[in-house]
């Protein structure tokens, strides 16, 4: 126990945090984004810790399996790997830099102030995931279609935005000569 | 300090690096980075409350974490699409060089 902290909360904390910090800091855009991916797999293990075993392995999959693995895609075909040609850090770098340690230091203050010092420590819930895909069908079912629709929605316009542009026009011209 | 402020600190330092990633750095990817970060520690924040939460059999918070999950992937292909279709036109993904994105 550190401050009243288990040794498995610090470890991952600490792994998550140094993740998020190599992807700011290094060069290479694909460490950039191996470091990423060491964040999602640590905010995993946080959410494993919570209690919330669905949700950390859905964070696996989607993040580790789906998002980290479009970055990286992305990096490549856009020639992004290897030292780049420009500077990594805009002109102002510094005025980020402040912002955001400004919003930190405001968070952290307000996390520390408003929370009583010893909390309430309840059981764990029991979730299942049979519980969850009922609450889904049931209670979430509304929201539920329209993440459905938005999903449809969102991968065909990535489809058509980075689609190449003669291509385009011909299925453009295609569909007007069915017409 | 009690789970749940150490829980929130972890997520507003997660938060800070994300926000700090997407003004300072000037790959458009790496941007897209720094936002899924941020959405990371919001999650974080709302599977943290629904655990320590009074009711966590309501499952409110997780079910939030879910969805929010579900939309922070649409975004990324969305975002890494528009970052591709802009480096076909112009073979660049500075972000200072993105001078007719400026409206």
């Amino acid at each position: 126990m550190i401050f009243g902290l288990s040794i498995v909360f610090v470890l991952t904390s600490i792994l998550t945090v140094a993740g998020a910090l190599a992807a700011a800091l290094l060069k290479n855009l694909v460490h950039c984004a191996l470091s990423l991916t060491v964040t999602f797999a640590g905010l995993a293990l946080l959410y494993l810790q919570l209690d919330a075993q669905f949700a950390g392995f859905s964070q696996i999959l989607v993040y580790i399996g789906a998002v980290a693995i479009l970055v990286v895609f992305a990096i490549l075909l856009t020639r992004g790997a290897g030292v780049p040609e420009y500077r990594n850090f805009s002109s102002s770098w510094l005025a980020g830099l402040a912002i955001a340690a400004g919003v930190f230091a405001l968070l952290a203050w307000a996390v520390i102030k408003s929370l009583p010092a010893s909390a309430a420590s309840s059981a764990a819930p029991q979730v299942s995931v049979q519980q969850i895909g009922l609450a889904l069908m049931s209670n979430y079912v509304l929201p539920l279609e329209i993440v459905a629709v938005l999903l449809t929605v969102a991968l065909i316009g990535a489809v058509i935005v980075a689609m190449p542009e003669s291509q385009k026009s011909k299925t453009e011209s295609a569909q007007g000569g069915g017409k | 300090m009690t789970p749940l402020a150490a829980f929130l600190i972890v997520a507003a330092l997660v938060f800070a690096i994300g926000l700090a990633i997407s003004l300072t750095r000037r790959n458009a990817i790496l941007v897209l980075i720094g936002i899924e970060l941020m959405l990371n520690a919001a999650n974080l924040n709302l599977i943290a409350f629904w655990r320590f939460g009074p009711h966590p059999e309501a499952l409110t918070g997780m079910m939030f974490a879910i969805f929010s999950i579900a939309v922070a992937a649409a975004e990324a292909a969305v975002g890494l699409g528009l970052v591709i279709a802009y480096h076909r036109h112009k073979k660049t993904t500075d972000l200072d060089a993105m001078t007719r994105m400026k409206g």
